[in-house]
C-alpha cells in the first residue's frame, strides 16, 4: 500500500479546514495516509481530529518554542522519506506554499501548486491546475521521485474517514536558518479571503475606504464571510494588499463569492472565476462582471447591500 | 554587497492564450510579454539594497533572447549587469529545473543576497525562490512585505493568514517580493542612456530535465449561464431566494 504525508497546519489550537481537504484528498487516492503537524508546539490535540478524517498515523514535531521553515521543511522530508511515502500533500495556504517548495528540494523532486485536481491512484500521478492565471486548465503528469503538491483551498472536501491515527511524537530537528521572531495576530483571528468559505469584494465603485463598513457588516451577516478588494481599490490605499483577489493577489474558490461595484477585469477574474457561485451588484449593466455571475443586481451598492445584509440576517436568524 | 534579482518574463496579464493543435501547449502567436509583476519588485529591492548597503546588482534569467528587452530596463533603472541563460525552451521548464539552473548559476556569480518575485505571474508556482534556498542551504523569507537588511544579516516581514511574522536570518539569503515591499521606479532617459553602456553577458548552462509534463490543456470549464435577478434594492428577495433554494449557499 502506497503512503501519502500530509503537512497540517493549525490555527488558534484547530486543524486548518484547508488542511483537512488535503488529508480527505490523500483519503481518496486509498492510500495509508500519515498527517504530520510540525508548526507549532504541543500540538497533540490535534490527533483526534485528524484520526476522524482519515489519519492513519499522526507524527507531532516536538519544538522547542522557536518556529523556523527550513527546519519545518526539513523534519516533514525526513518523515516523506522514514514513512517511504510517494506522495506529499499540503494546502496552498502561505505556510503550505512556503514550506512545500524546500521540502519538495530536500526531495530533489518537482512542485505542484496550487493544484485543483489530483489522480494519484496509477503509477504516474497527475495534477490538474490552473495555468497562465486560470486562462487555461493544465492537466500534468509526475515522474518526480516524490509527488510534492499543493491544494487549493475549498477545492477538496475533508473526508468523514475514521482511521487509526497512532500518535507519534519526534523531536524537531536542530536546522534553524530563518528564524521567526514574532507573529503580530491580526485582529481577533480574521478569515482570511483564500480560505474563506464565502467571500464579499468590494472595487471602485464603493466610492471610498469608509463605506467598506457595509461590506463587513454583510460579512458578518453570512457569518463565515470574508472580505476582499479589486486591485484598484488596494492601490488606492482603501485597503490592505492581503485582501486583493486576482492575478496579482490571492486566488480564491469560495462557495459564494459576491462582488460589490467591481468591473470584472480580466486579472481580477483570474483570481475568483472557480468560485462555486458568483454574484455580482453593479449598477452598469454592461459590466463584464455580469458575463461570469451566476445572479446579478443592476443597482447602487449603497441601496442594494444594506437590503442584502438586512436579508441575509432575517434568514439566519430562522434558523 | 554581492546583490541579485533573478526575474521571469510572462504574457502580458490581459494575454487571452489559445491552446496548439497539439493540445498540450500554449499558440504563442500574437502573445505579448512583460516583466512578472512580482518582479520589478525584486529589480526595485536590490537598487535599494546597493543604494543602501553598496554594491553591484546584477539581474539574471532564465529566458528567450527577446528576454534582454526587460533586462535592459532594469539596468536603465539602476542594475549594474544582466545576465540571460538563453534558452528556447525556458517556457517548459519545471520549477525544480528552473531553480536548479538559477542555484548553480548563483553560486558561480557569488550572490550575497537574491532576490526572486513571490510568484511568477503565468505558472504561478511560487517555488523557484524556497527551492533555489533550499539548494543552496540559505535561509529564505518568502512574501517579504518589509526588509530590513545589514551587512551580514537581516529581519523581514511576511503576511500569512494568521497575521504578520517577522522573521530573522543571516547572509548569504533569498528574498522573495510581496507587493507593498516598495514601490518600482520607472526607468529615466539618463537611465536608459547608460543602460546601453552596461554589459548583457549570455552565459552557458547545464540543463536539468523536467520532471513535469504537460499532458493536455484545456480552456476553464465554462461557467453556467448567469441571469441578473432585478433592479435595485427590490431584487434582494429574488437573489436571497435564489442562493438558498436555487444554489444552496445560503
Ligand atoms: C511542459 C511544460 C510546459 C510549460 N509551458 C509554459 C509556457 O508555455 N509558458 C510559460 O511561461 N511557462 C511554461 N511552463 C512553466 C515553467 O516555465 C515555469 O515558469 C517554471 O516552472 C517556474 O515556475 P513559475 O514560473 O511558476 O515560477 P515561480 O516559482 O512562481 O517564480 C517565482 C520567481 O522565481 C524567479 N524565476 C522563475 N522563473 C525564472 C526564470 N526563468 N529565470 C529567472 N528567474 C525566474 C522569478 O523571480 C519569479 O518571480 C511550462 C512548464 C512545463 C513543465
Ligand atoms: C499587471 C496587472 C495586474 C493586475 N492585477 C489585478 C488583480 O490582481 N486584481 C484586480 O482586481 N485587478 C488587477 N488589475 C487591475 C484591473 O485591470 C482593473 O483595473 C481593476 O480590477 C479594476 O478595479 P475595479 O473593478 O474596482 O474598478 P473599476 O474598473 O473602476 O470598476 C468599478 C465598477 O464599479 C461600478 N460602480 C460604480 N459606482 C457604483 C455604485 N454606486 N454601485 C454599484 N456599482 C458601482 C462601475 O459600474 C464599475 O463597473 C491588474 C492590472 C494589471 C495591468
Amino acid at each position: 500500500m502506497t503512503t501519502i504525508v500530509v503537512l497540517v497546519e493549525q490555527s488558534q489550537g484547530n486543524v486548518r479546514r484547508a488542511s483537512l481537504e488535503a488529508l480527505g484528498a490523500a483519503k481518496s487516492s486509498g492510500a495509508r495516509v500519515v498527517a504530520v503537524v510540525a508548526l507549532v508546539d504541543g500540538s497533540e490535540s490535534a490527533a483526534p481530529t485528524l484520526a476522524k478524517h482519515g489519519a492513519d498515523r499522526v507524527v507531532v514535531l516536538k519544538g522547542d518554542g522557536r518556529s523556523s521553515p527550513d527546519r519545518s521543511a526539513h523534519d516533514i522530508a525526513a518523515v516523506v522519506r522514514e514513512e517511504g511515502a510517494k506522495a506529499c500533500l499540503a494546502a496552498a495556504s502561505s505556510n503550505g506554499k512556503q514550506l512545500m517548495p524546500r521540502i519538495a528540494a530536500e526531495l530533489d523532486s518537482t512542485v505542484f501548486s496550487d493544484c485543483t485536481g489530483l489522480d494519484l491512484s496509477g503509477a504516474t500521478p497527475k495534477a490538474v491546475r490552473p495555468w497562465l492565471a486560470g486562462k487555461l486548465i493544465a492537466t500534468l503528469e509526475s515522474n518526480a521521485p516524490v509527488f510534492c503538491a499543493t491544494l487549493r483551498p475549498n477545492t477538496f472536501a475533508p473526508r468523514a474517514a475514521p482511521a487509526a491515527g497512532e500518535l507519534v511524537t519526534k523531536p524537531s530537528s536542530a536546522v534553524l536558518k530563518a528564524l521567526v521572531a514574532s507573529i503580530d495576530a491580526k485582529g481577533g483571528g480574521k478569515l482570511d479571503v483564500k480560505e474563506a468559505p464565502v467571500v464579499i469584494s468590494g472595487g471602485r465603485g464603493m466610492k471610498g475606504p469608509e463605506h467598506f463598513a457595509l461590506l463587513d457588516e454583510l460579512a458578518a451577516a453570512f457569518g463565515n464571510a470574508a472580505v476582499g478588494a479589486s486591485r484598484a481599490v488596494v492601490d488606492a490605499g482603501w485597503r490592505p494588499h492581503s485582501e486583493q483577489v486576482g492575478q496579482t493577489g490571492k486566488t480564491v474558490s469560495p462557495q459564494l463569492y459576491v462582488a460589490v461595484g467591481i468591473s470584472g477585469a480580466i486579472q481580477h477574474l483570474a483570481g475568483m472565476r472557480t468560485s462555486k457561485v458568483i454574484v455580482a451588484i453593479n449598477k452598469d449593466a454592461d459590466a463584464p462582471i455580469f458575463k461570469v455571475a451566476d445572479y446579478g443586481i443592476v443597482g447602487d451598492a449603497f441601496e442594494v447591500v444594506p437590503a442584502l445584509t438586512a436579508a441575509v440576517k432575517a434568514v439566519r436568524s430562522q434558523r | 554587497m554581492n546583490i541579485v534579482a533573478c526575474v521571469k518574463r510572462v504574457p502580458v496579464t490581459e494575454a487571452q492564450p489559445k491552446i496548439a493543435a497539439d493540445g498540450k501547449s500554449v499558440d504563442a502567436t500574437g502573445i505579448e510579454y512583460m516583466l512578472s509583476f512580482y518582479d520589478d519588485l525584486a529589480i526595485e529591492e536590490a537598487i535599494r539594497t546597493k543604494e543602501k548597503l553598496g554594491g553591484e546588482v546584477t539581474v539574471l534569467t532564465i529566458g528567450h533572447a527577446e528576454a534582454s528587452k526587460e533586462l535592459r530596463d532594469a539596468l536603465a533603472k539602476g542594475a549594474d549587469k544582466a545576465a540571460i541563460l538563453k534558452d528556447a525552451n525556458w517556457a517548459a521548464r519545471d520549477p525544480r529545473s528552473t531553480a536548479k539552473v538559477l542555484a548553480k548559476k548563483l553560486q558561480e556569480l557569488g550572490a550575497q543576497i537574491v532576490f526572486f518575485g513571490r510568484v511568477a505571474t503565468d505558472r504561478d508556482n511560487s517555488a523557484v525562490g524556497a527551492y533555489v534556498a533550499t539548494l543552496l542551504g540559505w535561509p529564505c523569507v518568502t512574501d517579504v512585505v518589509k526588509l530590513e537588511l545589514a551587512a551580514d544579516k537581516g529581519k523581514a516581514c511576511r503576511e500569512t493568514e494568521d497575521g504578520v511574522e517577522t522573521v530573522e536570518f543571516a547572509l548569504p539569503a533569498v528574498i522573495t517580493c510581496d507587493k507593498g515591499l516598495n514601490e518600482p521606479r520607472y526607468s529615466g532617459l539618463k537611465g536608459i542612456m547608460a543602460a546601453k553602456k552596461k554589459p548583457i553577458d549570455e552565459l552557458a548552462f547545464e540543463d536539468v530535465p523536467n520532471q513535469q509534463a504537460v499532458a493536455k490543456l484545456e480552456p476553464p470549464p465554462a461557467r453556467k449561464e448567469g441571469r441578473v435577478v432585478g433592479q435595485g434594492a427590490a431584487a434582494v428577495p429574488a437573489l436571497i431566494e435564489a442562493l438558498r433554494d436555487e444554489a444552496k449557499v445560503l
